[in-house]
């Protein structure tokens, strides 16, 4: 069963125009969906992991209604099905 | 969202302006006479740019841009029409290798190389680290003599972050170049970069126990004229200093300035003599000394400063202008041109004798690049 990772408005050009993408090979952790991304659309994925791999700081993560910071960060498991949205922060201005 | 910019119809001998903002980049382009301007943007709008850069070696016209938020990143764009098309932001990353440990946060300057080398280009970004690239911006790589810098550990950021703001080069000495971080202060390699000497002495660090260390310093700019490039003028976290060594040793030239705080400094284009700053209160007031906006010139080399006031605001001017944020033009007069963080951009045409209120209501100027068109 795929993932699907719900992609902000900002990013869409860097993934083909889409909100929405399936990813494949039932990944088991946010850490292996980011990978399944990497893998398609490398320069979305630059915009939310640095180079070190870490989540940009203003970059939130949620499996489903879960911020992945309280459900064990990028190896926070996925059930299948399941959805995976990429959410700014409301900082700035 | 703001209507998308054309770009400019900028000819020959035109004189472009580039600015930079918290919240996107304007073009500005007037003939020769600069009595009025045309203004294009805001480009990039929502970004902060606080680096942007227009190459003219080799007949080109390449402006460069590097846009960035808090929420996805800095990224390197191109336009080779000004502004009405920029490059996809995914076409030439700018990447710390992995096992530096480091990730890329803000890029502070973009700098074309020597004429002889038009394929050369430099990054000053953040953290700290000088960028290279070898074929005309295609592609970029830290340079690793100072990427993996004995010092880097104890290099600590300065209230705008931990930034490489100068890069300068030496017409005379393709090996030679000279780069200042904030904080750490200003370093020199005269083997093409493999190594890289901290260039510090007589520069003092207020802020510090030690009051003059080898490296720690808070450099806010330097600049020199490619005429006499060992002769360097500088900026700094309280202080204003010249070398004529290239670095090798510093003296104060504080004479007759208000405050010897600051952030920017500029080089007139055809006088290695004249340069020109905006002084601040001090580090915990950043604003004009007596709400009263000045640019100082100097034409001898820091013997003295003289304040330039004509068209400039002498009442209620609680001004910061930043350390990218002031630069010259090559013409004949000079233009001198800043911009300050309450969003207004001044010019002279005169070398700094008079200016003129240019645009107001821009969002935060943190970057200021002035050029002459050149044919292509």
């Amino acid at each position: 069963m795929s993932l699907t990772l719900s992609v902000p408005a900002p990013l869409r050009d860097l993934a083909d125009g889409q909100a929405a993408i399936e990813l494949g090979d039932d990944p088991a952790t946010v850490r292996e969906a980011l990978a399944a991304l990497r893998a398609v659309f490398p320069a979305a994925y630059d915009r939310i992991v640095t180079e070190r791999g870490e989540l940009r700081p203003h970059i939130n993560l949620f499996v489903e209604a879960e911020d992945i910071r309280y459900t064990g960060g990028l190896d926070t498991p996925l059930p299948p099905g399941s959805r995976l949205f990429i959410l700014p922060s409301v900082s700035g201005g | 969202m703001p209507d998308t910019p054309a770009g400019l119809r900028a000819r020959e001998g035109d004189i472009l302006l580039l600015v930079g903002t918290t919240k996107g980049a304007f073009l500005l382009r007037s003939d020769p006479s600069r009595d009025g301007w045309e203004v294009d943007g805001p480009h990039f709008p929502g970004e902060e740019v606080y680096a942007l850069a227009l190459d003219q070696r080799a007949g080109r016209h390449a402006l460069w841009a590097a846009p960035g938020n808090p929420f996805y990143g800095t990224t390197l764009r191109r336009s080779d029409d000004f502004g009405a098309s920029w490059s996809n932001g995914e076409d030439r990353p700018v990447r710390f290798p992995e096992e530096s440990e480091l990730a890329l946060k803000r890029i502070w300057q973009i700098r074309p190389g020597r004429p002889e080398d038009p394929e050369r280009l430099f990054l000053g970004v953040e953290p700290s680290c000088l960028f290279e690239s070898r074929d005309g911006g295609e592609s970029w790589t830290p340079v690793g003599g100072f990427l993996y810098h004995e010092h880097r550990e104890r290099w600590t950021p300065g209230a705008g972050g931990m930034c490489m703001h100068t890069i300068l080069t030496d017409p005379a000495a393709s090996e030679r170049m000279l780069v200042a971080i904030s904080t750490g202060g200003v370093y020199r390699t005269d083997d093409g970069g493999a190594t890289w000497q901290a260039r510090n002495q007589g520069v003092r660090a207020e802020f510090l126990p030690d009051k003059h260390p080898e490296f720690g310093q808070c450099v806010h700019k330097v600049a020199h004229h490619p005429s006499r490039p060992e002769r360097l003028f500088l900026q700094n976290h309280w202080g204003l200093y010249r070398s004529d060594d290239w670095g090798d040793s510093w003296h104060d030239v504080a004479n007759g300035v208000p405050s010897d705080f600051g952030f920017c400094m500029a080089v007139h284009p055809h006088d290695p003599e004249t340069a020109y700053i905006v002084p601040l209160e001090s580090d915990g007031f950043r604003c004009t000394p007596g709400a009263s906006l000045r640019v100082y010139r100097t034409r001898d080399a820091g013997g003295s400063w003289e304040a330039l006031t004509e068209g400039l605001p002498q009442h209620g001017a609680y001004e910061t202008v930043l350390r990218d944020s002031l630069d010259v033009d090559s013409a004949a007069p000079a233009g001198v041109y800043f911009g300050t963080r309450s969003g207004k951009l001044y010019a002279s045409s005169d070398e700094g004798d008079s200016w003129t209120l240019v645009r107001d209501g821009l969002p935060p100027v943190v970057c200021v690049k002035a050029a002459v068109l050149h044919a292509a």
